[in-house]
Order: C-alpha cells, then sequence, then structure tokens
C-alpha cells in the first residue's frame, strides 16, 4: 500500500435482505486529507460508513489501514477504534451530565497508585486534546450539556482525535449547527489535517464540501460512481453525478402564483388567537385561508417548530384559543386535531415519525387506522391496495410492502411518513423540515408535490431552515424569533434579502 | 401472529423457525432416551401420555405466556405480578364457593366472573402505575407480587372455634368443581387444554380482527410516534395490563380447579418467571415492540415439556433446575443477535480464507 494512502477499501459488497446495498465498492482516503462521500439517499454512503467501523459485518471485500499488515474486519466500533478508525455521529452521543474532561477520557481516566482518578491531570490532558482540535478558553470541569451542540461536536471529535486516529469519519456533522459554528467545525477540521488525520466527511450540503474538501467520492444506488479531486469536478457536475439523470433543477419549479392566491375570499381553515405552550411559544396568533402555503421561518430554536405542534395539538397549548374551520379545538390531544382534518409531520423523523421494525405498510396506514378507530380494521386487502398506490404515488423505493421502514433510506422514510398522512386525506398539512437530511433528487420531488397539493386545494404549513427552498413554494412568510411570532411577509417581500433581515430582527417589519 | 398477505409466510417462518426447533429438537431427543415419551393410551377413559401431559399441564403457562406477551410488547416492560395474581383470584373464587358437599354457596359463574374481577381490579391497579403515572413496569408490579399472596392469605379466612382465621387452606368439596382442571365426562382430552386453546384463539382474534394488534405493536415500538398518529399509548398499556390480570385470574382459576382448593402460598408459584422466559423462548423481544402470540405459547409449551422430559429421565425435583437452566441459556443464546453476528463473520472469515487459497 502506498504510504500516503490511510485507508483503502476494496471490492465492498453489502446485502440486506432483499437490497444490494453496495457492490464492489472501492474508496481510498489519503493523509491530510478531507473526503466527501456524497450520495442520494440509498446510495451507500451510511452503509458503507457502517461496514468501515464494523456496526454492519460486509459480505466480501478488503480493507487495508496502514501501518496495519493484514486486512482488517471490523466487528464493532471499538475494533475499528483500536486500528485508528473513529466516528462522530450526527447526534452526539456524549453523557451531557459528565464533565467536558470526562466525556473525553471515560473509560481510560488517568489513574494513581491507588487507582483513584488524576483529576488533575486528566483536565490538564483534556485541554491539550481540545487545543489540537482548536478548541481554546473551555472550562473542562464544566458539564458537558452546557455547552452548545457545536462545541459538543467538537468534543466528540476530541475524543475522537485522542484514540491515535488515523481515519476521522464525521457523519453529517453541520446538519444542526448554524453558520458560526460550521466556521469553527472546518478550523478544527483543517487543524486535524495538517496533523495527517484523514477525515471522511459525510454531508448534504453541497457549499460546505466545495469550501472544506479536497477530493470527492460518488456513490449512487450501492455503486461508486467515482473518486474525483475537487477541483476536476464543478458543482454542476457532481449533482449530475450523483443523480444519474438530467438534473431537474430546483430553481426550475414554478413560483406559485401569487396573485391569484392574495385573493383572500377562500374559505378560513385555522385561526388562532393567543395560542402559547408554556416555555416554547409565546402567545401567537395566526391566520391561514383554505389553499395556502404558509411557511414559518426563523433560527433553530427560535419556535417555528413550536407554533406548529401547538396548533396540532402535539403540545397542548396552555393558552389562547384555536378555531379549526371556524368550529373551536379545545385542549386538543393529536387524535382530535386528526379527527378534525389536520397532519402533522415532525422535525424528528427518527424519533417521532418511523415505527422502526413495522414494515411500509403498516408505517402508510397507521394514522387513517388511528383515525378510523380500534374497532374498524381495515380490511388487509385495502391496507395492501393503499400502500401500492402510495408506494408508487411517492416512488418509494423498497423490495416490498412488507420491508421494514428502518430499512429504507432517510428520504424513502420520510416519503412513507409523507404518505402516511396524504392517506388521511387532510385538509390542513404540517410540514416540518420535510426535506432535512435528503438528497437533491428527493427534495425536489417534496417541493413539487407541495405545490401540487396546494393546487389540489390542500392548505399546508411549510417549515424548513433553507430559505430558498421556501421562498419557492410558499406564498406567505411568518418570522419567528426567539419564541416569538415577529411578523409576517407577504408576495412582494419574498426575496432572500429580506427574509434574511426579518428573521436576524433589527428593524422592524 | 400476523396478518401480512402479501410474503407472510417467509418471515413467519423466520420468527418462529427457532422457537419451534428448540421444542422439536427436545422432542427427537426425548424420543431417543424415552422411546416410550409418544405413547397415548386410553386409562379410565381419558388420554394418558406424557405429551398429553405436557399441553395439560402448560395450560396455565400458555394463558400467562399470552398476557405476559402483550405486556411487553407494549410496555416494554414485565408484569412480575401474574403469579400473586393468579393465587388472589383463585382465593376469591374458592372462599365464595364455599366448602359444603351438596351445593356450591354461590353459582359457579358468579364465583367464576367474582375470579376474573379480581383479575381486572388487579391488572387494573398495575396499569394506572405503569400507563398513568409512568412507574417502571417491574417496581409498579413488585407492590402485588408481594402484596398480592398476602391479600390471598386474608381472603383464605375460614371460621375455626367461632372466630375467623385468615391463611388457611380452603377446599371445594363439590366433585362438579374438579372437572375444570380434569375431565369432563366422556371428554378424553384434559379440560385446561381446552380453555387454553379457547383462550389463545379469543386472543388471536381480538388482535386481528381489530387493530388492537397494530396499535399495540406502534406503541411499543415509539410510544412519541404512535402518539403523533393518534393512538392513545396510556389506555394501550393499560388495556394491556388489564388483559394479563385477566389471563392470571383465569390460570389461577384452573389451578385451584387442579387441586380443588387455593392454596394461596403455592399456586402460580415462579409462574411469573416461566411466563417471562415463554416470552423469551418464543423469539420475542423483552424490549418491547413487535410480538408473536405463537411464539410465546411455543414458548411455554417448551417449558413444560422440558419439565415433563426431565422427569421422564428421572431427575429429580430438586435437581430440575440445573438442567432446566442448561437448556434455556443454550436456546435463548442461539436466538441471540449477538450470536448471529458472530456466525455472519465466521462465515466471512470462511470466505477470506478461501480466496486466498485459490
Amino acid at each position: 500500500m502506498d504510504d500516503s494512502v490511510v485507508l483503502s477499501m476494496k471490492k465492498i459488497n453489502m446485502t440486506f435482505p432483499g437490497v444490494k446495498a453496495l457492490s464492489d465498492v472501492d474508496f481510498t482516503l489519503r493523509k491530510g486529507e478531507i473526503h466527501a462521500l456524497m450520495g442520494e439517499n440509498g446510495a451507500g454512503k451510511s452503509t458503507l460508513i457502517k461496514v468501515l467501523t464494523g456496526v454492519h459485518t460486509m459480505d466480501s471485500g478488503e480493507i487495508h489501514i496502514s501501518g496495519v499488515r493484514n486486512a482488517v474486519i471490523n466487528h464493532s466500533p471499538k475494533d475499528a477504534q483500536r486500528v485508528g478508525i473513529s466516528t462522530v455521529y450526527q447526534e452526539v452521543n456524549l453523557c451531557a451530565n459528565l464533565s467536558v474532561a470526562e466525556n473525553i477520557f471515560v473509560g481510560r481516566h488517568p489513574l494513581n497508585a491507588l487507582r483513584g482518578v488524576r483529576w488533575g491531570e486528566m483536565n490538564r490532558k483534556a485541554r491539550e486534546a481540545l487545543a489540537n482540535v482548536g478548541l481554546e478558553n473551555i472550562d473542562v470541569t464544566k458539564s458537558l450539556g452546557e455547552y452548545s451542540v457545536a462545541i459538543q461536536q467538537m468534543v466528540a471529535i476530541a475524543r475522537a482525535v485522542d484514540f491515535n486516529c488515523k481515519a476521522l469519519i464525521l457523519d453529517e456533522p453541520t446538519s444542526s449547527l448554524d453558520e458560526y459554528e460550521v466556521a469553527k467545525l472546518f478550523l478544527c477540521m483543517r487543524k486535524l489535517k495538517e496533523k495527517g488525520v484523514g477525515i471522511i466527511f459525510v454531508t448534504h450540503f453541497l457549499e460546505q464540501v466545495y469550501e472544506v474538501c479536497d477530493a470527492i467520492t460518488v456513490l449512487r444506488n450501492g455503486e461508486l460512481v467515482g473518486r474525483f479531486d475537487i477541483k476536476d469536478l464543478p458543482r454542476v457536475q457532481l449533482v449530475a453525478r450523483m443523480l444519474g439523470h438530467e438534473f431537474d433543477d430546483l430553481a426550475a419549479i414554478r413560483v406559485p402564483d401569487y396573485e391569484r392566491l392574495a385573493q383572500t375570499s377562500a374559505p378560513e381553515i385555522i385561526r388562532a388567537i393567543g395560542l402559547s405552550h408554556e416555555g416554547t411559544i409565546k402567545p401567537f396568533d395566526i391566520e391561514i385561508r383554505k389553499g395556502e402555503v404558509v411557511g414559518l421561518t426563523g433560527l433553530l430554536g427560535s419556535g417555528r417548530s413550536e407554533l406548529a405542534r401547538a396548533l396540532y395539538g402535539a403540545d397542548q397549548p396552555d393558552t389562547g384559543e384555536l378555531f379549526f374551520k371556524s368550529s373551536p379545538l379545545k385542549a386538543h390531544e393529536p387524535i382530535d386535531a386528526i379527527k378534525a382534518g389536520m397532519a402533522y409531520l415532525p422535525e424528528d423523523r427518527k424519533e417521532e415519525s418511523i415505527i422502526g421494525e413495522l414494515s411500509i405498510r403498516e408505517n402508510l396506514v397507521i394514522a387513517l387506522q388511528a383515525k378510523t378507530g380500534v374497532f374498524r380494521l381495515l380490511p388487509m386487502a385495502r391496507q395492501n391496495e393503499l400502500a401500492d398506490k402510495y408506494i408508487k404515488a411517492l416512488r418509494i423505493k423498497t423490495p416490498s410492502p412488507e420491508t421494514p421502514i428502518n430499512q429504507l433510506s432517510g428520504g424513502n422514510q420520510q416519503k412513507v411518513i409523507i404518505g402516511r398522512w396524504l392517506i388521511t386525506n387532510p385538509e390542513f398539512l404540517i410540514l416540518d423540515e420535510p426535506t432535512r437530511g435528503i438528497d437533491v433528487g428527493t427534495k425536489t420531488e417534496i417541493q413539487k408535490l407541495i405545490l401540487s397539493l396546494a393546487g389540489e386545494g390542500m392548505t399546508i404549513m411549510f417549515i424548513s431552515s433553507e430559505i430558498d427552498e421556501m421562498l419557492r413554494t410558499v406564498n406567505r412568510l411568518c418570522v419567528l424569533r426567539d419564541g416569538m411570532k415577529v411578523g409576517e411577509l407577504n408576495n412582494v417581500d419574498l426575496d432572500r434579502p429580506k427574509v434574511m433581515a426579518a428573521i436576524a430582527g433589527g428593524k422592524t417589519i | 401472529m400476523t396478518t401480512r398477505m402479501l410474503r407472510p409466510r417467509d418471515i413467519f417462518r423466520q420468527q418462529l423457525f427457532l422457537p419451534i426447533f428448540a421444542l422439536c429438537l427436545m422432542l427427537v431427543v426425548n424420543f431417543i432416551v424415552t422411546p416410550t415419551f409418544f405413547n397415548i393410551s386410553i386409562k379410565n377413559g381419558v388420554l394418558y401420555g406424557y405429551i398429553i401431559d405436557i399441553i395439560n399441564r402448560a395450560s396455565e403457562l400458555i394463558i400467562l405466556a399470552v398476557g405476559m406477551t402483550l405486556v411487553v410488547a407494549s410496555s416494554k416492560g414485565t408484569d412480575i405480578s401474574v403469579g400473586a395474581v393468579s393465587a388472589l383470584a383463585a382465593a376469591v373464587c374458592v372462599r365464595l364457593l364455599g366448602s359444603s358437599y351438596d351445593a356450591y354457596a354461590v353459582p359457579l359463574i358468579l364465583a367464576f366472573l367474582a375470579c376474573l374481577s379480581a383479575g381486572v381490579l388487579c391488572g387494573a391497579f398495575n396499569g394506572f402505575l405503569v400507563a398513568k403515572l409512568k412507574i417502571q413496569p417491574m417496581v409498579a408490579t413488585l407492590i402485588l407480587f408481594t402484596a398480592g399472596r398476602g391479600i390471598a392469605q386474608l381472603i383464605s379466612a375460614r371460621e375455626i372455634n367461632e372466630k375467623m382465621v385468615p391463611g388457611q387452606i380452603l377446599y371445594v368439596r363439590m366433585e362438579h368443581f374438579k372437572r375444570f382442571g380434569g375431565f369432563f365426562p366422556h371428554v378424553v382430552i384434559p379440560t385446561p387444554v381446552f380453555i387454553a386453546l379457547g383462550f389463545v384463539l379469543l386472543t388471536w382474534f381480538i388482535l386481528n380482527k381489530t387493530a388492537l394488534g397494530l396499535y399495540i405493536k406502534s406503541v411499543g415500538i415509539n410510544q412519541k410516534a404512535g402518539r403523533l398518529v393518534g393512538l392513545n399509548s396510556t389506555m394501550i398499556i393499560f388495556f394491556c395490563y388489564v388483559f394479563c390480570g385477566v389471563c392470571a385470574s383465569l390460570a389461577g382459576f384452573i389451578s385451584s380447579s387442579r387441586i380443588y382448593s387455593s392454596d394461596a402460598n403455592n399456586i402460580g408459584l415462579n409462574m411469573e418467571l416461566d411466563a417471562i422466559l415463554a416470552v423469551a423462548l418464543g423469539g420475542n423481544s423483552l424490549a418491547g415492540g413487535k410480538f408473536s402470540i405463537a411464539g410465546s405459547v411455543i414458548g411455554a409449551i417448551t417449558i413444560q415439556a422440558l419439565t415433563t422430559s426431565l422427569y421422564a429421565m428421572g431427575v429429580t425435583a430438586d435437581q430440575l433446575p440445573v438442567y432446566k437452566a442448561i437448556v434455556v441459556v443454550l436456546i435463548v443464546a442461539i436466538q441471540a443477535d449477538e450470536f448471529k453476528r458472530w456466525k455472519a463473520a465466521y462465515r466471512l472469515h470462511r470466505k477470506m480464507a478461501k480466496g486466498v487459497a485459490e
């Protein structure tokens, strides 16, 4: 093996029941290289990472790591760590209630002669480890939970790197960070790069790839498309390789006809007066008419999800009144909202949407079944018919309707959840970050779907942290800041700078 | 235990393959060691033999395992009070029936309903603690686990020297009562088998002809998501505990009929552990979620088959737990996910070794 290569994977094959997840995939990581692993959902990125870290056992293939003579097979993340592969996952998996230093050294505290922990030394070493990733002025004795997600992520990286790490895998590290934090993270990545660590960077954000990466490996449908140097692969090319077909440019989506929708003669669907939920969203008023697509925008934690949750009853409102089609909804649970004709796609797909081990069919019909009640089981023929219909309509990639949903890729899971709600035939659909962590192709599909549903007269509330996406789909934007609804933007005001200004605050709108 | 239409067979088989395999293996071993194991004869007008003995004795365990399956599936916890609740319900039933040689003190059907009501009450108590107050199932059911037998002792009171003295063993003297744990006239198969069979079918019907099965699985897998799609997880978990209480009282009824008495100290003793084991042996995850009633029934039969076959091989009662433990460890180990991973890893090694040789 070439000296400059940290890690090489050859002819990796991996099969899940009914799906060939990886076929003959090669991957090479060089020393001091930041290497983006790109592909749509279901392309095999996560699987490749999981094979590398020993979460999955591959069917065949070879993994070589510099400094280890024979091919290695990792059976667990611990094995992987031993040969120098560390991973930092999207969700930080450290203990928030332990101190920063303890988190870095948990399980390998420096001990004194009496097997007691040498706190002084541990804290000093922790500071060194953090300095290594460019993080200074952190009180390592404070509990980790007191720091922001970005800092926590960097602590996780410091911990990972401290294990004599040759290859560092960052799986979607930026998806819950704001711009400042991302910049900080990149600084840290560059620092590690100087030290010769190879970094595998998995992300959906194209801009970030071009900002920080040296090379790109593209996967599609479990196959290797190729490895490219960043300068040889302009953005349009990259997207084309990821999608494999003529790229249906996002910008080509027709902008909704604001003029038509501005005529507010349509009947009212939702009216909230002074609705609030203790600690998450301050009292707000909102009025939504039939056929509107209303966007909620604001920074993370501004209360945009919480406003939607209060409307749906996911968090029961503490004050205020809510009217759905002019009839009051009081102290309602989600089931009341569903029966009234609402549907809600939650922000956190894994925690709040998918019912993991159940099949796609069961995941699709569950909301309708809850609506019709326990004693009126949907006949199996009807369930199968619905499942087949929505798998086809939403182009869900699956070997069978009976496949457990947790074997699907993120994008396909999200489509199932959207299908689940469409089956209930709602009049008012709330979509909270439906496109987060989803590939470009599916993103476009979802945006188109929103527009076509609105065209058919469905009322939609759309929440996204990507402003461009919202601008393409909504005809009214509510702006939130610090748990408060601070204003609304209509038609003419819907352009990027104005929205940014409104989100950031400063001047009144 | 599933209603899949399109490709049910392969999934169904995967889940139940190991439990059935374990049961069959044990029966084969029995046949080799004790050739008379499968002999069935008619003695005194009823069927007689090891196999009959197994399914007869397994009846209570099957009923308990069915209830336990739902509790585990919905609440990711176990109900450890079922043995004590069995004893309590049996005491209620026997106390009401009285000890006359001529007639029951109250009609049998009323005593039976009172017995089931006791189960419902106990289940509702457990369910309230777990579903509404969100107490850990193990802790919540620990209360009745310890208190249940005490209450049963209090109920099992008899007049001695004109004073009611609790903690007695009460007997039902009516021959008629023995039929539920024994045989009905002219029927060659033991009654508990019919009761268990009927109960399992009833449960299957409830779970599959209503949406309850789907609801329980959903709540057990992801409670948050369940709530957001409109399921009332509190009610569903509460129902499962009440149902489990009914199972326990039904098992208590059979047990008391077998010995035509209520022995508060011994009815259902350690049955909660066997019931949990039956659920696990049936390939069900104790972490909740997906479940298979059929698996639990097979698990219950396996446990009883193990006990009976060890007796048949001449193992004495005091050594029984040792052998039972060994077999259980083996069965649980081959079903473990980690074991499956080892197997996959081993195959990969073999494949790579072969590749080098070529």
